[in-house]
């Protein structure tokens, strides 16, 4: 009992300290290695943000660790959503901000000059097909009744060429960027929240509620469709990488990977290796995004589409 | 360390003892007490911007059944969350509460032999199960079964109860359990002595004198209903406004800040709102802990 009681207490002190001084490094991190941009790379840095993003760039962080040339980088990725990567990169928290929309889109009003100093680097495209069950016996649908459908004045398959049965939305929470690349590409406008209307947050969840909901409706990443849901072209274009990179098929966002400021030497050779072709052609195509580098046209902000 | 001889040692070593012990436990209380105060002062803050600094009325806020933070004109209305708060944990309650008493009879009155070796085990299992894995099981079993019998899509409130009965049955339980167990055991003898059969025991004598303790059973399995997110953000279906019907898709306090949050820009209105959603579950789970105190009062007179 003698031995323990000190043990005990040295052990739980031990405990704290080393809890405070990891809420220490946490703030300073951007800070710390800003400065210490010296010749053979060392160094950390941190991506926080959008979880569509995240399995890419922890897929990327880890090759780009392995690599011998960069031994001396530790890169951390954490999810948490567009808006908290977005936040801490602009509060200098995080390195590198993911985001699945234009910092201009969340950060608007008081914060607008916090975008400004913000650095786009757009690393992949991401395509959303419209996806429903496969009882429906539609295939195509056109924006228009896309539209209908999403403010509630069809509610029936058979007023859209398909079978007799209730319409079920499943929509994303009204803050995803998800929704918002949705509404701005494929509606045209936003739309608000239906009673009854289901809404999910994570794709899988959406995919399995769509697959076995009989009249049920959504929307999914290119990734993320299979057999168990029926893609439905948007006016008669199907869903298809190809449609995607020539821009015949409009519903597709960047993937922003956002700096404040220019990027220190660490964060800018990751960036690069980001966008290398051997990336790009690589792990990108593997994990179902779209590279941006083969995309034939480009989008601002504001949504203006101009070929390259 | 001489002790007998006249100059007796300042400081005696079980005196250092006492000493350490009392300093370092005044140190967790302490830490105890720093880290609810400043997450209390942190949620308020946070959460009364809404209304003081964006102009959100409280009103508005607590009884407007409409959610559009990002349409032209934003309206924040929160009654459509708190409603299914409220509904969601007190059906939960309702399904989970007769069964857990029962269960707690069984094992200390009808059966104390195996009852207890057996059910015990199982309580404690059921605790251990972590939300994401109710959810899910729900998501896939639950929500389906609903949809083939009842008129809707299987998702929402009766869904999101059953989910959460089955998370509060442990607590209420062992809560109802341990005050069986620890009824003097001369009542219960006495109601025999006189007559009176197992069940006449039960209902007349063991159940009013444990009835404090069972509605405290009852509150705090209500209080985990209330703050659990996860498992009924998968069922609940988190369609922000008001259901019509317990099969129709509705949102939770819970669940509308766990699909928002990460979403939204801290500082901006729709995330202050979510703060002010947060503020009031937790000023929620204060006024349970009120009611368990004065049920605790009660008991012990």
């Amino acid at each position: 009992m003698k031995l323990k009681k000190p043990a005990l207490l040295m052990g739980t002190l031990a405990l704290v300290l080393a809890l405070s001084a990891c809420g220490n490094n946490g703030e300073n991190k951007g800070a710390s290695n800003s400065t210490d941009t010296n010749k053979a790379l060392t160094g950390s840095l941190l991506a926080v943000g959008s979880t569509a993003l995240q399995p890419l760039v922890e897929q990327v962080g880890q090759k780009f660790m392995a690599d011998s040339k960069y031994a001396g980088v530790q890169v951390q990725v954490q999810g948490g959503g567009s808006g908290t990567g977005l936040t801490q990169v602009s509060g200098g928290q995080a390195d590198i901000g993911n985001s699945d929309v234009f910092a201009e889109e969340k950060l608007k009003d008081a914060d607008a000059d916090k975008a400004k100093e913000l650095i786009d680097h757009q690393v992949a495209v991401v395509a959303m097909s419209i996806v429903s069950n496969k009882d429906t016996g539609v295939d195509t649908l056109t924006k228009q009744q896309m539209v209908d459908i999403f403010t509630g004045k069809v509610t029936n398959w058979n007023e859209v060429g398909g079978i007799d049965e209730k319409i079920v939305i499943v929509n994303r929470p009204s803050s995803s960027g998800t929704r918002s690349t949705f509404e701005k590409y494929a509606l045209g406008t936003k739309v608000e929240d239906m009673a009854g209307a289901i809404q999910e947050e994570s794709s899988g969840t959406v995919r399995k509620i769509v697959g076995e909901t009989p009249g049920a409706i959504g929307y999914l990443a290119f990734s993320y469709l299979d057999d168990s849901i029926t893609s439905i072209k948007y006016d008669g274009v199907e869903a298809k990488v190809e449609n995607v990179i020539t821009g015949e098929y409009p519903v597709w966002a960047y993937e922003h990977m956002y700096t404040k400021g220019e990027p220190n030497e660490v964060v800018k050779a990751f960036l690069d290796y980001m966008v290398s072709d051997e990336i790009q052609n690589g792990d990108v195509v593997e994990l179902g995004y779209i590279p941006a580098s083969q995309m034939q046209v480009t989008r601002d902000v504001d949504g203006n589409v101009t070929k390259k | 360390m001489k002790s007998n001889n006249g100059s007796p040692v300042l400081i005696k070593k079980h005196h250092l003892e006492d000493w350490i012990g009392r300093i370092y436990t005044t140190f967790c209380v302490s830490l105890l007490v720093i880290i609810i105060v400043s997450m209390m002062y942190f949620v308020a803050s946070k959460g009364l911007t809404t209304f003081i600094k964006d102009g959100v009325n409280v009103g508005d806020f607590l009884f407007g059944t409409k959610w559009d933070p990002n349409g032209d004109n934003p309206v924040f209305g929160a009654l459509p969350f708190i409603a299914g708060s409220f509904a969601t944990s007190l059906l939960a309650a309702l399904i989970a509460s007769p069964l857990s008493i029962c269960a707690a009879l069984f094992m200390n009155e009808i059966v104390p032999s195996w009852g207890k070796r057996l059910l015990q085990p199982v309580i404690e299992l059921l605790a251990g199960i972590p939300s994401v894995v109710y959810g899910f099981v729900g998501l896939s079993v639950i929500v389906p079964l609903f949809r083939d019998i009842f008129p809707g899509q299987g998702i929402g409130i009766a869904a999101g109860a059953l989910v959460l009965s089955v998370m509060i049955l442990p607590t209420i339980t062992s809560i109802a359990s341990d005050a069986l167990s620890s009824l003097p055991k001369g009542l219960k003898e006495s109601s025999y002595a006189l007559g009176a059969t197992r069940w006449q025991t039960i209902y007349s004598v063991i159940l009013p004198t444990v009835m404090p303790s069972l509605l405290t059973g009852v509150v705090l399995g209500m209080a985990r209903a209330f703050g659990e997110a996860l498992a009924v953000q998968m069922v609940i279906g988190n369609a922000p406004h008001v259901p019509r019907s317990l099969f129709e898709s509705a949102s939770t306090l819970t669940s509308v800040i766990t699909l928002n949050m990460g979403n939204t820009v801290m500082g901006s209105v729709q995330n202050n709102a979510l703060w002010s959603m947060a503020l009031a579950l937790m000023v929620m789970t204060f006024i349970f802990v009120i009611v368990v105190r004065l049920l605790e009062r009660r008991h012990r007179l």
